[in-house]
């Protein structure tokens, strides 16, 4: 089967949401959740049965389907699930921030919307070319437009949604110079192309201008992946989008990002005269990017700011090992360690958002005494933490492990070091959270959690394969090579 | 090599008997019942060792990742069964002094099991990664418990402890992945006896030192090593007992346990090239620590301080390195864990029914609790050396062995470093005879305020749970070959 038909199906699907929201007089929103939901569960299956891009087709001049593909095509379609689990729980929140006049109005969109950003995440795993990159990229990024302000009776949100606007736009505006700078010194947009071109005696001469081009698509998958400097918009966003959204943004937006920067890089690293530049910007902006952002997770006081400034570490972490790559690492051999990590960084994040949706507010003192009011909302929410610090028998360690393992090979002592002072800020501020959790008795008048039984599957799900994976990373090592 | 063996399931156990509880079956008896079959079990295991062959046994290995070459690898020999031992019995003493409480028992049950657990596994473990994973899992459970359920200034003490435990395990994790870095050309393993084997495999392989550095303080840090031990006394202060039990009788024994396994076979050049640093810091464990230790004036305090203390007696038996000293620091490290347990489990007595743990607040407490007079004086024997005690024959053997590690006495004579260590540290028996013995008086004799009058004595598990300790310290005490004939094969590197 070509693996195109799944964004294709993936597409249909999310019209046929929009299609029944339309048509259907006053359905039931959670209905179309759990259409979406089954729909991109087939979707998943079906993953497993498609086949390669034949070489030299039409379609694999923009189009690759490499086992590294299909991974993050099951990522982004996992994410989405649980997206739209969350959002179940989540549509009262929802409605109350949208005008309608008849009950319900005005929800669809906001379930039918991730399937599609869905269907761009999974094209852009794909994407061997730097227009498909691009066009997959704005699918992205403007679903997220719509997402992120969509409550838009609330400040909050339409301050995050003014913000990702003008700074997406303003990230589209250097992906689309960079490639045009890149086409200009390459004659190509297709990535393997280029390689071609770059590797086969490339003019030293045009090198500066080509760097230049690169530098460019680098600092717009900066925006994507909150790097630092590009991460000032990430805690006004994530704390003012509805919460589902945040984590969406917070692993899909990331992992696609990351699969573009890698698959971007890959060309031109192995070329030393160009690489070792680009490596030694990309270990700066990783050492810079995990100081800055467990820094200043240490004094946040609301728990999503936190897992935001938590965001842009993780990044770092990641960014440790894209820059590791090169003479030692040569390739793609650092890509399962990278995609190891993201996987585990998918489990740990939505496991906090589940918790931060079901729970109803966001400060860190609202968590209080959880573990008196609800002792498995609060065990969950530890589980993440931990894992998230890095406590050895989470997928947070393994994967911690895995991508410390790739930057010692290449050398990158500097990096490791900053790397572990980092981790042990990073104790500090999740730990806050289970102390808070644990420590601190229930407040007064607390209102009782109650939790649906979607949620609790999700989260119990999440939970055990923390550990699961903490111990046994094989199968999804395997799905990587 | 089979998948799971004997001590995968004695590791699981505690693990078992955590999730149990935390499902809400009862606490007290899922625990009592859990660490009984786990010091049963581990008896079991050392009657069964092959004293004759030696070498690791009941060995299993689970493959976890074949890219790292990490698999969840068991196997014990002589000196991993006695540290077993130490921690299953620590463990039942442990459960035992846990008071009833009223409030959230399963969660306080659960977090010590957790404790015990991931110290059973770091001595089980010889995958080095799971080692050190094992021990890192002690710290979430350590964190909550005395937070929650500490005394005096317990948020304080709990960060304090859980970051310079954190960074010092970060340190110790890079050291390890130094090593692993750094392992002859083509071979990738975490598989603890390949490393043990590697400098006699091949005479030409070395480390880089940084990797030692790395290792001696991320360990030492742990084993609150002069001067990275000014997390440990406010810690073990502050910590409800059985936590203070737990961690300063077997979790510090992990760091010891670890340079005896890692440490010392792997750099036999820097360990010789830094000796003397190694020297000076351990005599600041013994004097410096000990003078501190003698100026406390609280009793969790001074316990806390003697604990760091009595790490300098090991570290120079680990210094002087060879097969009397390595023995007797093996057997010091049983004891110490042994009767550290049974001072904390009576401090902790001592604080539940008066309040307060001031010298000057207490005394003559002997009249109304004779009981726990009795008790704390074979434990503070214990920890002070007096003969039939295991402490006696391990610092005997400590001391012997270093001294042995230089010239012989005679015509020109001139010490080496490490004897003039040893003669420093033989002073640390006088020290830690005095704070002993002045604590005892402090607190059980000499004259009662009044209102101590009516106190009542040592509850009846508690009792038992110190009785255990003690006896387990008189028997090594008076049969140390007992203990010996396990360790003293492994110890040598």
């Amino acid at each position: 089967m070509n693996p195109l038909v799944l964004e294709v199906l993936v597409v249909s699907l999310g019209i046929a949401l929009l299609m029944v929201e339309a048509f259907s007089p006053k359905p039931d929103k959670r209905l179309l959740a759990w259409i979406g939901m089954a729909g991109l569960a087939t979707v998943f299956v079906l993953t497993f049965f498609v086949g390669t891009v034949p070489p030299g087709s039409p379609t694999a001049a923009f189009y690759t389907a490499d086992s590294f593909a299909i991974f993050f095509k099951r990522f982004a379609l996992v994410s989405t699930i649980l997206v739209l689990a969350m959002s179940i729980d989540y549509l009262p929140v929802v409605a109350r921030f949208v005008p309608s006049e008849r009950e319900g109005g005005g929800l669809g969109e906001f379930l039918a919307l991730p399937v599609l950003t869905c269907a761009g995440l999974m094209w852009m795993a794909s994407a061997a070319d730097f227009i498909s990159i691009f066009v997959s990229l704005e699918l992205v990024t403007i679903s997220f437009y719509v997402l992120v302000a969509y409550m838009r009776r609330s400040n909050a949100g339409l301050e995050a949604g003014t913000k990702y606007l003008i700074l997406g736009a303003l990230s589209t505006g250097f992906v689309v110079y960079g490639i045009t700078w890149i086409f200009g010194m390459t004659g190509q947009t297709n990535l393997r192309a280029i390689s071609e071109v770059v590797t086969g005696g490339y003019p030293a001469a045009n090198i500066p201008a080509l760097l230049f081009g690169v530098g460019l698509v680098i600092i717009a998958l900066g925006f994507k992946v909150a790097a630092f400097p590009f991460q000032f918009w990430v805690p006004d966003v994530y704390q003012g989008a509805p919460t589902p959204i945040t984590a969406f943004l917070s692993v899909g937006s990331k992992a696609a990002g990351f699969v573009v920067l890698l698959r971007v890089l890959e060309p031109f690293s192995a070329v030393p005269a160009i690489w070792e530049k680009l490596s030694a910007v990309l270990a700066v902006v990783a050492g810079a990017t995990l100081i800055y952002g467990n820094l200043a997770a240490i004094p946040q006081q609301n728990l999503k700011r936190l897992l935001s400034y938590s965001s842009v570490g993780h990044a770092g972490y990641l960014l440790m090992a894209v820059a590791s790559i090169g003479a030692v690492l040569p390739g793609r051999e650092a890509w399962p360690a990278i995609g190891f990590y993201l996987a585990a960084y998918l489990l740990m994040t939505f496991l906090a958002f589940f918790v931060l949706a079901v729970a109803g507010g966001d400060e860190i003192s609202h968590f209080n005494g959880l573990a008196r009011r609800a002792p498995w909302l609060a065990a969950a929410l530890l589980v993440s933490m931990i894992s998230l610090a890095g406590i050895p028998f989470t997928a947070g360690f393994l994967g911690k492990l895995l991508l410390f393992d790739v930057a010692l090979s290449a050398g990158n002592y500097v990096l490791v070091g900053i790397g572990v002072l980092t981790v042990a800020c990073g104790f500090y501020f999740y730990l806050r959270v289970v102390g808070a959790m644990y420590w601190q008795p229930v407040p007064d008048g607390a209102a009782p959690i109650r939790v649906s039984v979607t949620a609790k599957v999700a989260m119990a799900l999440l939970a055990v394969l923390i550990f699961v994976l903490g111990v046994f990373p094989q199968p999804v090592l395997s799905l990587l090579d | 090599m089979s998948p799971t063996g004997p001590l995968f399931y004695l590791t699981l156990l505690p693990f078992v008997a955590a999730v149990l509880v935390m499902l809400g079956s009862p606490a007290r008896l899922v625990s009592r019942i859990f660490s009984g079959v786990l010091l049963a079990l581990t008896l079991a295991l050392c009657v069964q060792y092959d004293r004759a062959a030696g070498g690791m046994a009941f060995g299993s290995e689970l493959p976890v990742s074949e890219s790292l070459d990490l698999s969840l690898r068991f196997g014990a020999d002589g000196l991993s069964l006695a540290m077993l031992l130490l921690t299953a019995i620590v463990t039942v003493a442990a459960v035992w002094v846990i008071p009833p409480m009223q409030d959230r028992e399963n969660l306080f049950y659960a977090c010590v099991m957790l404790i015990s657990g991931g110290v059973v596994g770091a001595f089980a473990s010889t995958d080095v990664l799971f080692f050190y994973a094992f021990h890192e899992v002690a710290l979430i459970p350590t964190f909550i418990l005395i937070g929650l359920w500490g005394s005096g200034d317990r948020r304080v003490a709990a960060w304090k402890a859980t970051i310079y435990l954190g960074a010092g395990s970060f340190v110790l994790l890079l050291g390890i992945l130094g090593v692993y870095l750094n392992l002859p050309d083509g071979v990738r393993t975490f598989d603890m006896t390949f490393w043990r084997n590697l400098p006699q495999m091949q005479p030409d392989f070395s480390l880089p030192h940084w990797v030692y550095w790395l290792l001696l303080i991320g360990f030492g840090t742990l084993i609150s090593l002069f001067p990275f031990h000014s997390w440990a006394p406010q810690a073990y202060a502050s910590a409800p007992t059985p936590a203070a039990m737990l961690h300063a009788g077997v979790l510090k024994k992990f760091g010891l346990y670890g340079m005896l396994r890692i440490l010392v076979p792997l750099f036999p050049e820097a360990m010789e090239q830094y000796l003397n640093i190694f020297l000076i810091l351990l005599c600041g464990n013994i004097l410096y620590i000990g003078l501190v230790t003698i100026a406390q004036k609280r009793l969790d305090w001074m316990l806390g301080y003697s604990s760091v203390m009595h790490m300098g007696y090991i570290f120079l038996g680990i210094a002087a390195l060879n097969e009397i000293s390595l023995s007797g620091a093996a057997l010091l490290m049983v004891a110490h864990g042994l009767s550290i347990a049974a001072c904390f489990a009576v401090c902790g007595v001592v604080r539940e029914r008066t309040g307060t743990l001031e010298f000057a607040d207490l005394g003559g407490l002997a009249k109304p609790m004779p009981r726990l007079g009795l008790l704390f004086g074979f434990a503070a024997m214990a920890s002070v050396g007096l003969p039939g005690f295991a402490n006696f024959p391990g610092e005997l053997m400590v001391f012997f062995g270093a001294v042995g590690a230089g010239e012989v006495f005679g015509p020109g004579f001139t010490p080496s470093a490490i004897q003039i260590a040893a003669i420093v540290a033989v002073w640390g028996v006088v020290i830690s005879a005095v704070y002993m013995l002045r604590a005892y008086r402090r607190v059980f004799f000499g004259s009662m305020p009044e209102r101590w009058a009516r106190l009542a004595d040592v509850p009846v598990f508690t009792r038992y749970a110190v009785i255990l300790l003690v006896v387990a310290l008189m028997v090594v005490g008076f049969l140390p070959q007992l203990l010996l004939q396990y360790v003293t094969p492994s110890v040598l590197p």
